[in-house]
């Protein structure tokens, strides 16, 4: 491995224990990927700063005790615990862990990390841009970045993630490369009708069977229609995630990598999605029976701006049912512009909670969530019945907002009529 | 017997040993402040780590990893080393940082498949710095 003298500096301790340590640690990385140089980066984005232990408080406390500074723009994911809404922790048990993940953020942020608390950074402007070399650990940030934005990111885990935007390096390997992002597996769209490809629910379904499918490889897909939004693509990046290890996927015509299909696929393993498929994944992801619903979950990632304004149009101003929570998660720029629009009033009027920092999943704030939740986040449905106690129903985002007004699963018949 | 391994993180350890039959997330299905395999869907979910030398082919990948061990570590309730076969970046870093700030080691070592094989049958292990892995006391 070839490094160059400010990197020797750095292992030598000449900045300090920490820096030290952060430059071993990205070269014990590099090593174990087979690395021969590392690779400049220009962004990244923490997963460290969500809370699991004294262990993570110990590793930012040490950074900042010994003088350790970020190379690059840094921001973070969310936290264990929001911080605009303290009032959900008042009289919480567990007071180490909340004042743990309420010290930890503190003190990245004293490390010169952005408090941007989101897993959807990519929702704000300012982040990265096609091409370039970005660290980023969180699962569904990784997949987008990747895949959507077509910036360059391993999934660097915990510590490795923070050690590398110190040293504002990573190991050239991997989806860091050009022949890494090739794709390894096709699926081919082509017998799904067209109409079913203009509905939100299809993007999560296909991710959920896609990251199945292809595991750890990376994916390329056809036939996805070039009005694809923003949100679809964060639908697909975030199930893929989830269902498989998939950290790439490219969507021919549709994603930067892919402006055809031939561009990031040679020949080998190719597949057909079939509207079968598309009803086993939503089998499996709506593990519950449909019934009477004691919560309504979405913002698994972050909400965008342009998914709550489908909620406020969806809802039309009605309340949603006495007794039911409807809690959406998003970041807090996205709160402060959804404030300006008027639509955070809105849904207020409507009895929607938004709260920012945290994720509806993994968020002991707004447990006990138990019960019968509704959710169009695949995210959610794949992973809560394993550690809630609840039961899940997928739906549409339409279906998931009908529901929470009418306090029950509603199934739009139109929808799943035209998939059998 | 002696197995030459790969150093992912060095150190040096010796205990009995625990062989995982199926591969594990060290967020989420395991709990640092026991030591204890959690997830329900796991063969083996409530066996403690602690005071053994882990055995298992491969971890199950999850950023949330090197956290998980490293709380592990600084309470006790984590593997005195880890044996694999598929090399794991994430137990790595982990256990790297939990010797930096804890001064515990946890050596984490990748094997061959058949040398793996052969270790399974050892009751105890012992892991040199050198990254050998021997069932001589």
């Amino acid at each position: 491995m070839n490094i160059d003298s400010e990197d020797s500096d750095l292992l030598a301790g000449k900045r300090g224990p920490a820096m030290q340590l952060a430059m071993e640690l990205v070269l014990q990385a590099a090593r174990i990927m087979g690395a021969t140089r590392l690779e400049p980066v220009t962004f990244a984005h923490l997963d460290a700063c969500f809370y699991n232990g004294q262990a993570h408080i110990d590793f930012a406390q040490f950074c900042l005790d010994h003088g350790a500074t970020f190379a690059v723009p840094t921001w973070g994911n969310n936290g264990v615990v929001s911080l605009t809404h303290p009032e959900l922790y008042e009289g919480h048990p567990d007071t180490e862990m909340v004042e743990g993940a309420r010290k930890l953020l503190h003190l990245y942020e004293a490390l010169g990390c952005k408090p941007t608390w989101t897993c959807a950074p990519y929702h704000i402007p300012g982040g990265p841009k096609f091409g370039d070399q970005i660290v980023a650990g969180e699962s569904n940030a990784v997949s987008f970045y990747n895949s959507v934005t077509g910036a360059r990111t391993n999934k660097y885990g915990d510590y490795l993630d923070v050690a590398c935007a110190l040293v504002g390096k990573v190991p050239y390997a991997g989806l860091q490369t050009d022949e890494g992002r090739m794709a390894q597996i096709h699926l081919s769209t082509d017998e799904i009708p067209e109409g079913w490809k203009r509905e939100d629910i299809f993007y999560h379904l296909l991710g959920h069977h896609l990251g199945r499918l292809a595991g750890r490889r990376v994916p390329v897909v056809s036939g996805l229609p070039k009005a694809a939004t923003v949100d679809n693509l964060k639908a697909v990046s975030t199930a893929v995630a989830s269902s498989g290890g998939v950290e790439l996927w490219h969507g021919a015509g549709v994603t930067p990598d892919a402006p055809t299909l031939e561009k990031v696929w040679r020949s080998g393993e190719t597949h057909a999605l079939t509207r079968a498929h598309l009803a086993e994944a939503q089998a499996v992801l709506s593990s519950g029976r449909d019934g009477p619903l004691d919560v309504v979950a979405l913002g698994t990632p972050h909400f965008s701006a342009t998914e709550f304004r489908d909620v406020v149009t969806l809802l039309a101003g009605r309340k949603i049912r006495p007794g039911l929570r409807f809690i959406i998660t998003t970041s807090r720029f996205v709160m402060g512009y959804i404030e300006s629009k008027g639509w955070a009033e809105s849904l207020r009027r409507s009895g929607v909670e938004v709260i920012g920092d945290i994720c509806s999943y993994y968020a002991p704030g707004i447990n006990p969530m138990r019960g019968r939740v509704m959710t169009n986040a695949a995210k959610w449905a794949y992973y809560a019945p394993g550690m809630l106690p609840v039961e899940v129903c997928f739906g549409s985002l339409r279906e998931c907002v009908e529901s929470a007004v009418r306090g029950e699963v509603w199934r739009d018949a139109g929808l799943w009529n035209a998939l059998s | 017997m002696k197995v030459q391994g790969t150093i992912l993180n060095p150190g040096e350890a010796e205990g009995p040993t625990l062989i995982l039959t199926e591969p594990l997330s060290f967020w989420g299905a395991f709990d640092p402040r026991t030591g204890a395999i959690v997830d329900t869907h796991h063969a083996q979910c409530g066996t403690r780590l602690g005071g053994h030398i882990l055995l298992l082919p491969e971890t199950r990948g999850s950023g949330g990893t090197p956290g998980g061990i490293a709380e592990a570590v600084r309470r006790g309730t984590g593997p005195l080393g880890i044996i694999l076969i598929t090399p794991d970046i994430n137990l790595a870093v982990g256990a790297a940082v939990a010797t930096r700030l804890y001064g515990r080691d946890c050596p984490v070592i990748a094997v061959a498949a058949d040398d793996y094989a052969a270790l399974l049958q050892a009751r105890r292990l012992r892991i040199s710095s050198d990254g050998q892995v021997s069932d001589e006391a």
